[in-house]
């Protein structure tokens, strides 16, 4: 049984009175005990929302409008106040895009530690200052950092330690999924390419499943088992991160990988895509892509492509994985 | 530079700067400072002695030698805290009447001022935790609304409608004709209790600057990274609240709170008028009545410096609160 | 940035600007147009809308007073004393004069010294805050420097000895010092927007493309702090209509003036809540607290503008 599965899931986006943008259309996803997934996607696909949206932390004007969130076979999509919270421990743990931020300023790393300690203790568990330095130097030490962190401020460390503390953080919670959003984006790449080697070294050890949302295919590519791709809002293939070089793909993802260039190369070619994302507050019929895509044909601008199987994944394309469902509605349009 | 030496060194510069402009802005007046003073205080009918005339060139420093000189008698009567003799007081001098009514508003604008503080606060940090909810609207339409009071109008009000219509308290000064003042049971509550509805006034005035401030702060606190990652990792919510949005939230408050006590000594002297509280805010409102001069000039110094020294004092608490500013 | 409190819908207008755009007649002039689609964003707030509302009843009022106000506001034919009659509705002052009209024509006193007062406060305080805020080195120490200090030195004590001192005694005294007094909060808030902005890369990029310092600070800076700069001009405004009335409550302004703190300092000087005409305390009292609001409920209007945060659902 999938450890977290989504089913049309729909997150809707209200800024202004009238106003509905449709950030995530018609999600359905699972994932395994101990699987390492990659989401990948541009600015403002729906990643991070999707992200959000399974840990149940979208806020106004932010909303899951319709779907089903499962959590280790129980449903926490309706689940609220104490009871979510509780629920956070031995959960679903969710580390920030800009861990840097994620610190709150005028406390220490050892409050933060006790902070989340205290708030998830069982009956019977006593946290003292001796037990909270203990743990929080353990899960320090599980990041590759010192003890003494414990006794500073977040404004004294570097970037690349905050980040580090906030994975920290995520862990005492001894969650059995992880989320992590766009943890290295506004770090460097050296200091990138470490956080992933300690990202993908905890997660063997500790077995818990990963999900990595980045825009940055590189990244995915180099830690992931699966990755999963999103446009405009969608899931549009599903792939295991080994298949991602070879073979055909959606248009969408094609146009992703050329967008990347062998930095050892003489020369380079690098693509790009023309046009730009569609408005998501219009729910237009059809392949989201069309307008952008060189394969587009008169099936594609009429009926949403569903997600069928190509080579080991899935993707939602009637060109690369013609569905016969889509075939018929398609003969029954024109 | 250290934070705290920058606030002291500003603390220093600032204070000689107060004082200078005190000292120019009669010489601003065309002619010379004593005789625009007196021209004053004879126009509105005041015969001029020789003793007030001597008031007011010590005030203003003496008359005699050029500009420099006379800035330097200036600075000099300061430090040894002479200030003249005032018109409407003449049996003391300026000193001891500004010492008799330091305590009175030192009392009512600082219990006032923490008052409207801490609730102001408290309240902003609800309203902001609940925002949108009706706990929100009401508070915030509740400060808006006492806000626009002009701080003296209320004051009219509340000792028509509680003092002279209900008798719940004097009408009055600052404690009941034929006592004297000193630390007894009997003249503390007395004295509390004439102080009761100036301090009423000042305090639902500028409560809502600071219920405003904080929610707003609060809002945006809220909305910061920090805080959803506490949430995402399930602290309890009281503890989110207070120790990661209140606390965060209080600092730019902190900082204006040194500011703010200028607003409550300003509305102190329109209110000490007319309860006729004998603090520095009636003895402004006497002595501008009268156009005096010399206790004008000493007043406002007071009043400053008095400023400038809360302030200092807070800005130096602020290290305490606010990690990032430490060296 | 967390996606919780506000995510940009996928195109952001450039320069990042948060108000609502209107379609408008490409007929009108800029800075009509930029006015109207202005009231029409305010209006769309609660809050201002009420405001908007009481503050364009007061300038009615303003305007038309010589038409609404049924005798002279200074006319001394009354007998004195009075509590409200069908004649006077008001009732009369000490000098026989009608109450009712003081207080319509004390309108224009106040609102004119109101906006004035604020007007002038926010153009001294916009320009000091930008040339501050644009230019960092040693014009930015010593105005810095000058405008805590201005912050620092009690606002009203400071009012008080200006108008104490200065000889004459006219309206515009009271506009001048609360002017002079008024303009440091607005000039810090300015500064500090001013030099963020400084460093953005629209900014950046006219700098390099040779636009000249003049045109790259009312052209890219200042559109882009209009709000700010509403939001202080309408905080001083209602400081000033506050500090008008206090000034002419304590006998600073020219007596022989009609207006709403004048009546109040006549009614003090008559003790008229000990001799029951309470409504000449209450009416300007009131008259001034409502004109107060106003400008308050505008500037949240105008705050919800600038910071999505506190916008209304």
């Amino acid at each position: 049984m999938p450890i977290l599965s989504a089913q049309g899931v729909n997150v809707v986006y209200e800024p202004n009175r009238g106003q509905r943008i449709w950030s995530v259309r018609d999600v359905d996803l699972s994932f395994e005990a101990g699987e390492f997934v990659g989401l990948v996607g541009e600015s403002g696909c729906g990643k991070s929302t999707l992200g959000f949206a399974l840990t149940r932390m979208l806020r106004p004007p932010a909303r899951l409008e319709s779907g089903v969130i499962t959590f280790d076979g129980v449903d926490i999509s309706r689940l609220d106040g104490e009871a979510l919270r509780e629920q956070r421990r031995n959960g679903i743990a969710l580390v920030l895009q800009s861990g840097m931020n994620a610190l709150n300023p005028v406390r220490t790393i050892e409050h933060h530690f006790g902070d989340i300690l205290k708030a998830h203790a069982h009956a019977g568990e006593h946290h003292d200052r001796t037990t909270i330095r203990r743990r929080g130097a353990e899960l320090l030490a599980s990041v590759e950092l010192d003890e003494n962190v414990l006794g500073r401020y977040p404004h004294e460390l570097s970037g690349g330690m905050r980040q580090r503390i906030a994975i920290a953080l995520a862990l005492a919670l001894e969650p059995r999924v992880i989320i992590f959003d766009e943890p290295t984006t506004a770090l460097d790449v050296i200091v990138q390419a470490a956080i992933m080697k300690t990202i993908k070294g905890l997660q063997r050890v500790r077995g818990f499943t990963a999900i990595l949302i980045s825009h940055d295919l590189g990244v995915v590519l180099e830690a992931t088992d699966r990755v999963l791709v999103m446009y405009a809002g969608r899931i549009v293939e599903d792939v295991p991160a080994s298949d991602l070089l070879g073979g055909p793909h959606h248009p969408y993802t094609e146009a992703l990988l050329s967008c990347y260039a062998d930095p050892r190369a003489d020369e380079v070619k690098l693509g790009g895509i023309p046009g730009s994302p569609p408005d998501l507050s219009l729910d237009e019929p059809g392949c989201s892509f069309t307008p952008r895509c060189p394969l587009a044909e008169d099936v594609c601008r009429h009926i949403e492509p569903p997600l069928a199987p190509l080579g080991r994944g899935r993707v939602a394309c009637h060109v690369r994985a013609p569905t016969a469902a889509a075939e018929k509605e398609a003969s029954g349009v024109s | 530079m250290g934070y705290a030496l920058r606030k002291v060194v500003l603390f220093f510069i600032t204070l000689w700067a107060a004082i200078t402009l005190n000292f120019i802005l009669p010489r601003l007046m065309p002619g010379s400072p004593v005789d625009a003073a007196l021209g004053k205080l004879a126009s509105s009918g005041v015969q001029i002695t020789n003793a007030q005339r001597q008031a007011v060139e010590i005030q203003l420093g003496s008359a005699h030698g050029n500009v420099l000189s006379q800035y330097g008698q200036y600075l000099n009567d300061i430090v040894h805290l002479r200030f003249g003799r005032s018109f409407s007081f003449p049996t003391e001098t300026v000193t001891h009447t500004i010492a008799k009514a330091l305590p009175w508003t030192f009392v009512l604008v600082g219990a006032t001022t923490v008052f409207a503080f801490v609730i102001g606060t408290l309240l902003g940090v609800y309203a902001g935790w609940r925002r949108g909810k009706l706990a929100d609207s009401t508070v915030t339409i509740g400060a808006t609304f006492f806000a626009a009071f002009p701080p003296f109008w209320l004051g009219l009000l509340l000792l028509y409608a509680l003092a002279y219509k209900l008798n719940w308290f004097a009408i009055k000064g600052g404690y009941s004709p034929g006592l004297t003042p000193n630390f007894s049971l009997s003249f503390l509550s007395d004295a509390f209790q004439h102080s009761v509805l100036p301090a009423l006034t000042l305090a639902v005035t500028s409560l809502s600057g600071w219920v405003f401030g904080m929610r707003n702060n609060m809002i945006n606190i809220l909305g910061e990274d920090y805080v959803t990652f506490a949430e995402a990792n399930g602290l309890r919510t009281r503890t989110i609240a207070l120790l990661y949005g209140a606390r965060n939230a209080l600092l730019p408050n902190v900082t204006a709170f040194g500011l703010s006590l200028g607003a409550v000594v300003g509305g102190s002297i329109l209110v000490e008028g007319i309860f006729s509280y004998p603090g520095l805010g009636n003895l402004l409102y006497v002595a501008v009545s009268n156009r005096d001069f010399p206790l004008m000039q000493a007043l406002f110094l007071v009043i400053t410096v008095s400023m400038l020294v809360a302030i200092f004092v807070v800005d130096l608490l602020y290290t305490r609160l606010d990690p990032r500013v430490r060296q | 940035m967390s996606i919780l409190a506000t995510v940009p819908p996928p195109r952001e207008a450039p320069g990042g600007s948060a108000e609502i755009t209107l379609r408008t007649s490409a007929a009108l002039p800029g800075p009509v147009q930029f006015l109207s689609r202005a009231l029409r964003t305010l209006w769309s707030n609660g809050k201002a809308r009420l405001g908007l509302t009481i503050l364009g009843v007061f300038i009615l009022i303003a305007l038309f007073a010589p038409l609404l106000a049924p005798h002279s506001p200074t006319a001394t034919t009354f007998p004195p004393y009075l509590n409200p009659t069908s004649t006077n509705l008001f009732g009369t002052t000490g000098n026989g004069q009608d109450v009712f009209s003081q207080m319509l024509y004390g309108a224009r006193v106040s609102l004119l010294v109101g906006l004035s007062a604020g007007l002038a406060a926010t153009i001294v305080a916009v320009t000091i805050g930008l040339i501050a805020g644009y230019r960092p080195g040693p014009v930015d120490e010593v105005l810095s420097f000058v405008t805590n200090l201005a912050l620092v030195i009690p606002g009203i004590p400071l009012m008080i000895i200006l108008a104490a001192y200065i000889p004459s005694r006219s309206v515009w005294t009271i506009v001048f010092v609360v002017a002079i007094t008024s303009w440091a909060t607005g000039a810090r808030v300015v500064r500090s927007q001013a030099s963020t902005l400084r460093s953005r890369e629209f900014v950046t990029s006219a700098v390099f493309s040779g636009e000249r310092l003049f045109r790259v600070v009312f052209r890219e800076i200042l559109p882009n702090m209009t709000s700010l700069v509403a939001a202080s001009f309408f905080s001083a405004a209602t400081a000033a209509v506050m500090a008008e009335a206090s000034l002419e409550f304590l006998g600073l302004g020219n007596p022989s003036t009609v207006s709403w703190g004048t009546i109040l300092y006549y009614a003090q000087q008559q003790n008229a809540l000990l001799t029951g005409q309470w409504v000449l305390v209450l009416a300007p009292g009131l008259a001034i607290a409502l004109l107060a609001l106003s400008f308050t409920l505008v500037n949240f209007g105008v705050d919800a503008l600038s910071n999505p945060r506190l916008r209304e659902k």
